[in-house]
């Protein structure tokens, strides 16, 4: 420890503390303009500067170490002269239009000259004549405001690693823009806004969709309801109006956004939200009552149940709700109507990850913490275009690379943009990774390159996997997966050579019809080098939406109660009746699989928060399963593609006007915070629910989320040291078992949830469908960094509508010239299950036989063409692979 | 004519990428390869930035912001004479105002800008250490000293005599 004095007040602090940072832990104020706690100190600004005794001159806080016996001055005449002129400087060439500058309240410059009384500038000479660049759709860059403290260059560089712009040219003429003086539209911006969320200036502004000042505003700390990230930002509210978000500085994001999270927030007062129920009559919808429709809904639950039983009800919960929201809703199913048909898109996603994990370590989770990904020395990633899906965590893994050389390994069938960065970048064949993990174990085996010592002693099974490997060449692999063999060593070589490798992986690895196979695989891969149980390792599986991690935990699953209880366990069973006071059904309930398959035969369904006309394999057998059923409950924000089928629609909130948790993808409980009052009668959804289990004489009385919360944690053994309070500063990752416990930052630590880590035997399968001579190329689909899933609130966004229009799919040129088809063509594209027109995007980062499309667009819809061949162990379609053929119209 | 520019590029970049080979293995050698890159093209295009930045794997932000800050790069194609008017101290009291004014006015061009003929371009110095000569002018290697307004036609007369064969206006092949 060091001791000094600052104004005169003793402090001790760590060695290597800079006096910016000593003086902050005293709460005492000193300026900066170019300073960023998560950038190294670089002194641009020199706006800091303090005086410290003996010393030859001023002093930049910001980079100085402290020393034993310092004596620091923050605003000694000497400081304040020094800061007065800098200021003076900065200000002959700033224009004074703070009156109209979108900034005014929340700059850097303005509060300065406010402190230092400081009306303009003393010197008069040239200026700055910059033209506004307007061209990105969420900010907009005024150069002539720039004070050049080099923050936004620095964070985009370091930071977010996207490298957007620099700075260029020197004196007078040095600016920051992109290369070769383009605008921020034509750049490789990825419109993330945090240059914007740190410019001390008006340079960087948010375009603003209606006139408010700083001062007026409020500020709510929230959990951002897009991907799984679960990033910490705040809403800014006018009124009942949210009218800017900001990133918190705050676990798991640290001030990072992407610009989904950042500025696709117009859908919170969207006029098309929905506003009463609705109910529809003689084909038409008609505005209702709550009163109405709670009747209706009742009548119909009540009469279908007693015609068919109970188990002709379903229900589909939402990974977009809240946990709370989450738990009533399978509550009501499981006690109130009786049956265990309950599910959620979590089966779409990683229902394979659920099913696979569980059986190999014992829990279906991300093994690790999202920040662990700086601590890695090599990160695997495959099934996964990170930088889209989930841009903070690739900003994080970019991080990795940068700040610690950490190695790359890409695996993907797309030459995504991680991809560039990666030491090993292998471009495999859609639905091939199972053979692409055993090629690397056999590399790994062959070269006995694995920890021995982890797996003698922390798994089992390791004979049957030998003995499977024994049979597979490396040879082999590289012909099925499509890539060299020299590249399939050299990742082998990387990955088991790394001290803590991460392994990352989303949809491009669960859904298949062999899914729990390919995530299986994985475990496999990670068992054998040791890289589990471990801090910056793990298998990491990215969970697409914001509560979908919770969403399983809270039990929308057909097969568990909440704390994956399984429910054909008596002992669960007598539990949960005994907690709820009802008997429970004793089926296993329906997958969201089985639920939307017409032959199967719901009679009633009740979807909340899910859009399947648009995020389900063939749509076209979804669409008919609806049409046939006899009642419909659709209960959303807005009236989706999915709500055009209902016989009632109830109006629900969004994430900003209601409390409640999300869990996010590094099962890290986090608290949703109201902003703003619902808009007109829509009501949350556990509000809704608590109503309809009323109405059906089962006596629920919630006065607050967190009431709802309580009974989770007594239920569920993971969430058991979990409540309202404990979360309210940072979240608490489960397994959190009770209230003095801190918390898991990674799992299987000393051993395994399941006791050993298991390898499975496990040889390639083909994808349920190969391309013919009729239906040649390979279908597979995505996500993209400006859409979110069926864009029912990124569709309500126009920039991000701008960014990312339409529907398209991505053909090599190849491809496209041998059928001759230009870039931005229409063109139809069919698979056996229907047929699409689309925009046809040629480009270079597919192979010749394979064809990507997002999922996200209802015109145009991929979906019409993916095939829901079911992987038998958890039900997940395979929405990844499907064989296509294009033509011209 | 095409194919022979494509030829023509493709032995630039092919020595290019001895240079890159050469200096990519030490840190802090972009400096040093964008000044042979120049030496190879001339200029320094968008194309050979963002060639460099691929090949050193260092972001073209980056590549592009060392281009623009020394000003012995260019990004522009160069004219085959580079003309350094100095404007030191020296050579600014001596009126080395007067001589820049007169090759702008001679040429038709101003400070920073190439001729159409692509013969000369204009370009003002710091002190280039021959202040015993101010005011002092290089063209490209070739230093002229103790000048006065009334030798700058003469200078660069010589140049246009030896490259008669390419009338002006019409493009010299560098």
């Amino acid at each position: 420890m060091v001791s000094l004095k600052i104004n005169g007040q003793i402090v001790n602090v760590p060695e290597e503390t800079t006096i910016l940072e000593a003086a902050r832990m005293l709460e005492i104020e000193i300026p900066t303009f170019c300073h960023d706690p998560r950038l190294k100190p670089h002194g641009t600004c020199r706006i800091c500067v303090v005086e410290v005794e003996k010393a030859r001159s001023l002093q930049t806080a910001c980079s100085t170490p402290v020393f034993e016996g310092m004596n620091v001055w923050t605003e000694s005449d000497l400081v304040v002269e020094a800061r007065k002129e800098i200021i003076n400087l900065l200000l002959s060439n700033h224009p004074l239009d703070c009156l109209t500058c979108d900034k005014s309240g929340n700059c850097t410059l303005q509060y300065l000259c406010q402190k230092y009384n400081i009306t303009g500038s003393t010197y008069v000479g040239e200026r700055s004549t910059y033209e506004i660049d307007v061209s990105n759709p969420f900010y907009s860059v005024d150069l002539n405001k720039c004070i050049l403290c080099r923050k936004c260059v620095l964070v985009c560089s370091e930071l977010q690693c996207t490298d957007a712009i620099g700075l260029v040219e020197r004196g007078f003429a040095s600016h920051v823009t992109p290369p070769f003086e383009k605008n921020i539209e034509e750049s490789t911006c990825v419109s993330c806004g945090n240059c914007v969320a740190v410019c001390p200036t008006g340079a960087l502004v948010p375009k603003r969709k209606e006139k408010f000042s700083y001062g007026e505003l409020k500020t709510v700390q929230t959990t951002c309801p897009y991907c799984g990230v679960g990033c910490q930002m705040e809403l800014m509210v006018k009124g009942n109006k949210v009218v800017e978000i900001k990133p918190a500085f705050k676990v798991p994001n640290d001030g990072l956004l992407c610009v989904k999270g950042r500025f696709g927030y117009n859908f919170i007062n969207h006029p098309d939200r929905l506003k009463n129920p609705l109910i529809k009559k003689n084909g038409v919808f008609e505005e209702a009552t709550w009163d109405e429709a709670y009747q209706l809904i009742a009548e119909k639950i009540i009469e279908t149940k007693e015609k068919f039983g109970s188990d002709a009800l379903a229900g589909l919960s939402s990974a977009r709700c809240t946990n709370e929201e989450n738990y009533l809703m399978q509550k009501l199913f499981r006690a109130v109507v009786g049956t265990n048909n309950i599910d959620h898109c979590a089966r779409l996603c990683h229902a394979s990850t659920v099913a696979g994990l569980a059986n190999t370590l014992g829990s279906g989770a991300m093994t690790n913490s999202i920040a662990e990904a700086l601590l890695a020395d090599v990160i695997f990633v495959t099934g996964s275009n990170t930088t889209e899906t989930h841009p903070v965590i690739g900003a994080k893994i970019r991080q990795a690379i940068r700040k610690n050389g950490a190695k790359l390994i890409v695996a993907e069938p797309r030459r995504i943009d991680l991809a560039n960065d990666a030491d090993v970048f292998l471009q495999i064949k859609p639905g091939s990774n199972v053979a692409l993990m055993n090629g690397l174990i056999k590399v790994i085996l062959d070269e006995g390159l694995y920890d021995e010592e982890f797996v003698n002693s922390r798994t089992e099974d390791f004979n049957k996997l030998k003995e499977v490997i024994a049979d597979f060449s490396v040879e082999q692999a590289a012909q099925i997966c499509d890539v060299s063999v020299e590249d399939i060593k050299k990742a082998a070589r990387i990955y088991a050579g790394g001290k803590r490798g991460a392994i990352y992986y989303a949809m491009g690895i669960t859904q298949h019809s062999s899914g729990t196979e390919h995530v299986m695989s994985i475990s496999n891969l990670a068992l054998l080098c040791g890289n589990i149980g471990k801090e910056g390792a793990g298998v990491n599986p990215l969970r697409g939406q914001n509560n979908v991690q919770g969403a399983c935990d809270v039990g929308a699953l057909p097969n568990v109660y909440p704390g994956y209880q399984r429910v054909n366990d008596p002992v669960n069973q007598e539990k949960f009746e005994k907690a709820w006071g009802v008997k429970l059904s004793d089926n296993v309930g329906l997958t969201l699989s089985d639920i939307l398959d017409q032959a199967v035969g719901i009679k009633l369904l009740y979807i909340m928060g899910e859009n399947p006309m648009i995020s389900d394999p063939d749509i076209n057998h979804v669409q008919k399963t609806l049409e046939n059923l006899d009642f419909l409950v659709v209960q959303d924000i807005f009236l989706t593609e999915t709500a055009q089928f209902a016989d009632v629609v109830l109006p629900a909130v969004s994430f900003a006007e209601k409390d409640g948790t999300f869990t996010n993808t590094e099962r890290r409980v986090q608290l949703v915070r109201k902003a703003i009052e619902p808009k007109d009668n829509a009501k949350p959804d556990w509000v809704i629910i608590m109503e309809i289990m009323n109405r059906l004489g089962y006596l629920a009385n919630y006065q607050h989320p967190q009431e709802i919360m309580e009974e989770i944690a007594q239920l569920t053994p993971q969430y058991g040291g979990i409540n309202y309070y404990r979360i309210s500063e940072e979240g608490l990752q489960w397994p959190c078992p009770n209230t003095e416990h801190p918390g898991t930052k990674y799992l299987h630590q000393k051993h395994f949830t399941r006791g050993k880590g298991l390898f499975m035997p496990i040889s390639y399968r083909e994808p349920a469908e190969t391309p013919n001579a009729e239906y040649p190329l390979i279908l597979t689909t995505g996500r993209i960094l400006y859409q979110y899933h069926t864009r029912t609130m990124t569709g309500k966004e126009e920039g991000l509508n701008q960014k990312a229009p339409e529907s398209y799919i991505e053909i090599s040129p190849k491809t496209a010239d041998a059928l001759s088809i230009n870039d931005g063509e229409m063109i139809r594209v069919a698979s056996r299950r229907g047929n699409i027109i689309t925009k046809a995007k040629v480009v270079d980062i597919v192979n010749d036989n394979v064809v990507f499309m997002p999922f996200h667009y209802a015109e145009g819809a991929a979906n019409i063409l993916t095939n829901k061949a079911l992987d038998e162990h958890c039900k997940i379609p395979e929405l990844k692979v499907c064989a296509v053929k294009i033509e011209k119209v | 004519m095409e194919l022979e520019i494509s030829r023509q590029d493709k032995e630039k970049y092919e020595k290019l990428d001895l240079v890159i080979n050469k200096y990519k293995q030490q840190e802090g050698m972009l400096i040093r390869i964008l000044q042979k890159a120049q030496q190879i093209f001339g200029h320094l295009p968008i194309e050979v930035q963002s060639y460099v930045s691929d090949k050193l794997d260092i972001p073209i932000s980056t590549v592009n912001g060392v281009v623009s800050f020394y000003s012995l790069f260019s990004e522009e194609p160069q004219g085959k004479y580079t003309i350094n008017v100095c404007m030191g101290t020296a050579c600014y009291v001596k009126g080395s105002q007067e001589i820049l004014k007169t090759i702008e006015e001679e040429l038709h061009i101003r400070e920073g800008e190439t001729t159409l003929d692509k013969l000369f371009t204009i370009k003002v110095a710091r002190c280039i250490g021959a202040c015993g000569l101010a005011p002092v002018i290089t063209i490209n290697d070739k230093v002229y000293g103790r000048l006065s307004p009334l030798d700058i036609p003469g200078i660069l007369h010589s140049y246009i005599k030896t490259n008669k064969k390419s009338a002006i206006g019409e493009e010299v092949k560098v």
